[in-house]
């Protein structure tokens, strides 16, 4: 072992000693901080998770879509448009989709209603599939309670349920109702000929920016989303979110700083004793700041691990019960969904920069003051 | 835009380094016009005990900054899918025009705080503290370079806007532009190669020389720049192509992402480490003779040369590996 290594291990052994010999104080500071690095984390973790799962739904997406704008809003789009975007070079198809919201009265929830694309998934005439969140919401007591659905008061449709969704897809399927298309017509009173939207697949998405310039040539009074401007979005929203929580934390970050620096500066009797042996026995102040620094980063590393590990738990365990309101929105039924563990390099690098980075900063010079001064001064 | 947890973590680091710099550059100041070892005076003392607090807050500092510029790569990566056109940290960074400044400010910042940190270790090695003089020059010189930096990244994240069409690696490195990475791109493959084995050959012959002849380590650090420039071109002229096993990619940053397994991690880290270590050894070499450091410098720069001559190697092997496992033939 070099010599260098040597004095790191015995300047730890050292610290871990002292460490222990106070232990009630350092132990409020750990805890203290835990709870800091915990808030940040949770954060972190859980903006991130929800993020991967914005994507992985989003990958099934079609490419393009197309909706037609009236007054500036959404309005159903005629059959005939389909002709014009499959007429694109580049277009592998153009499929019209039918789909709506509607307002559940009794459970006071919106349902998506859809036609589905996929024809395995089409549900019969009278039948339905219907996501895990709607006999929860409905409060089904048997498992093959009809679904009715009332547009306006007097007036009762009745649906048979062939199917409920897992809560593997819950995320996107929790609200949702997939219906045959003679049953949406007729339910939303729907004209034949027309669609909510179009659904455009590409086969390069390298030339997706041509094929929407020359849709909106052929069709310039609708409206095109391409699949990484929601993306984008999501990814926005989601960063936005965890953003402004740290930045919150930040708040109590600074107040912890403040805390250690008082800590570190405010020396008991007994420390101060101890630095004053320490000096007077030989041992230089880069060895008292060498020895202090090392029990610095023995709280911060410890609050660290502890922060982090119960913030793992909190949101992959719990799905963060503590900030899910703030991060992922509310609604009446909202999806019962587990996140999918994982945790990066870069979050770990960026939560250590902003809790563990203003800690030492803020004991450092207090740590300074108490090794560089007299050792009788201090003992006096 | 800049609500972003690894923004935020990097604008504190630099907040923090900017402190530092301004305080301590200041306090160099006073050092250069008062330092006086051989007066006893209140005031000496107290610079004495000060430049105790400068060496830590300084090395706390870079600790921090090496780390920043790392996470500041890895998030130019993250968010390139915020930005139209990006597709890795080449279309983030170009976005506005700071964002490669910033980039080129922080590796500079790198490098002067390594070649800083060597010479304020060889500093405490003499019991006469004999370069505190130079080591406060360098720090004055430092400083300002810490706040550019810091004031580059600030504006290059208040700048970040979403709905600039920014353009991908693909655009930048390409043999027909007329710009620098361009012809960077455009150098041969073989003469990159070749290129880079004669500088790698004169690094190891500096290095022998020095390390035999014990001194001429400026010429090894002479040697060791040139590499790194010379190895920069050949990562984007060559060796790039060979790890995405496409002839007309050259993206030196494509090679950080986790698709090609954080390859370009085993190249720039080495590469980075050797660089800097021969700098500083080049450096210090100009005080081998300072009386109270005679005992002990020669041996810490010997010591400089191997691990840089160490870190080097390793570039070299990543390089060769990178070249012998792929399934791109350029050659024959």
């Amino acid at each position: 072992m070099t010599p260098f290594l040597r004095r790191q291990r015995a300047l730890a052994d050292y610290t871990l000693a002292a460490l222990a010999r106070r232990r009630g104080k350092n132990l409020a500071l750990v805890v203290i901080f835990s709870v800091i690095v915990f808030v940040v984390a949770s954060a972190m973790l859980f903006s991130a998770a929800l993020q991967r799962e914005a994507d992985l739904v989003l990958a099934e997406a079609p490419e393009l879509i197309v909706q037609q704008l009236v007054l500036g809003r959404q309005d159903l789009i005629a059959e005939t448009e389909i002709a014009k975007l499959t007429a694109i070079r580049g277009v592998t198809a153009a499929k019209g989709r039918l789909w709506g919201y509607f307002y559940d009265r009794i459970s006071g929830a919106n349902y998506t209603v859809m036609v589905p694309d996929d024809p395995a998934m089409m549900p019969e005439p009278g039948t339905v599939a219907v996501g895990e969140g709607i006999p929860r919401a409905r409060g089904f007591t048997f498992a093959q309670a009809p679904l009715f659905l009332s547009r306006w008061p007097g007036e009762l449709q009745k649906f048979a349920v062939a199917r409920t969704f897992d809560s593997d897809s819950a995320l996107v399927s929790s609200d949702l109702v997939l219906m045959a298309e003679s049953d949406f017509r007729r339910f939303f009173e729907v004209p034949p000929g027309v669609y909510t939207d179009i659904a455009v697949s590409i086969r390069n998405p390298r030339e997706i920016a041509t094929i929407v310039e020359k849709a909106t040539r052929a069709m310039p009074a609708a409206r095109f989303v391409t699949r990484d401007d929601i993306a984008r979005t999501y990814q926005k929203l989601f960063s936005w979110r965890e953003g402004l929580l740290v930045a919150l934390a930040g708040a109590a970050i600074l107040a912890f700083a403040i805390f250690a620096a008082e800590k570190a500066s405010g020396l008991s009797a007994e420390e101060a004793r101890e630095i004053g042996v320490l000096k007077a026995i030989g041992w230089d102040s880069s060895d008292v700041i060498a020895m202090k620094l090392w029990e610095g980063a023995l709280i911060a590393i410890g609050a660290f691990l502890i922060g982090t590990v119960a913030a793992y738990l909190h949101v992959f365990g719990t799905g963060a019960a503590l900030f899910a309101p703030v991060l992922k929105g509310w609604s009446v039924i909202y999806p019962d969904f587990r996140l999918a563990p994982q945790i990066d390099g870069m979050q770990l690098t960026a939560l250590f920069l902003i809790t563990v980075v203003p800690y030492v900063a803020a004991t450092l010079v207090p740590i300074w003051r108490a090794a560089s001064a007299d050792p009788d001064q201090i003992m006096r | 835009m800049i609500f972003q947890t690894p923004i935020l973590a990097l604008l504190l680091v630099s907040l923090l380094a900017s402190l530092v710099a301004v305080w301590s550059g200041w306090f160099g100041l006073r050092v250069l016009a008062r330092w006086n070892l051989a007066s006893g005076s209140r005031a000496q003392l107290q610079m004495e005990r000060l430049t105790e607090l400068v060496s830590t807050l300084f090395r706390f500092v870079m600790l921090a900054e090496l780390v920043a510029l790392l996470l500041f790569v890895f998030n130019a990566d993250r968010m390139a899918s915020l930005f139209v056109g990006a597709m890795c940290a080449v279309g983030t960074l170009n976005v506005n025009p700071y964002g490669f400044p910033a980039l080129y400010a922080k590796i500079a910042v790198f490098f002067a705080a390594a070649v800083w940190l060597m010479l304020d270790r060889a500093d405490r090695m003499g019991r006469d503290f004999p370069l505190t003089r130079v080591k406060y020059v360098a720090l004055v010189g430092i400083a300002p370079l810490v706040l550019l930096s810091a004031g580059l990244e600030l504006t290059y994240f208040l700048n970040l806007r979403t709905d600039v069409i920014t353009s991908c690696c693909s655009k930048l490195f390409t043999p027909v532009n007329p710009n620098l990475a361009a012809e960077l791109s455009g150098l041969s493959p073989g003469a990159a190669l070749w290129l880079l084995g004669g500088s790698g050959a004169a690094v190891v012959l500096a290095g022998a020389g020095a390390l035999i002849r014990r001194r001429g380590a400026q010429g090894f650090a002479l040697a060791g720049a040139v590499l790194f420039g010379v190895a920069i071109a050949a990562i984007i002229s060559v060796v790039s192509s060979y790890i995405y096993e496409h002839p007309n990619h050259h993206c030196p940053f494509c090679i950080l992402k986790p698709e090609y397994g954080y390859y370009g991690y085993a190249l720039y880290g080495p590469l980075f480490a050797g660089t800097a270590l021969a700098l500083s050894a080049g450096v210090l070499q100009g005080f081998a003779r300072v009386p109270s450091l005679t005992g002990v410098l020669p041996a810490l720069i010997r010591r400089q040369i191997w691990l840089s001559l160490g870190a080097f190697a390793l570039f070299g092997v990543a390089v060769i590996w990178a070249i012998v496992r792929s399934q791109l033939i350029l050659f024959g």
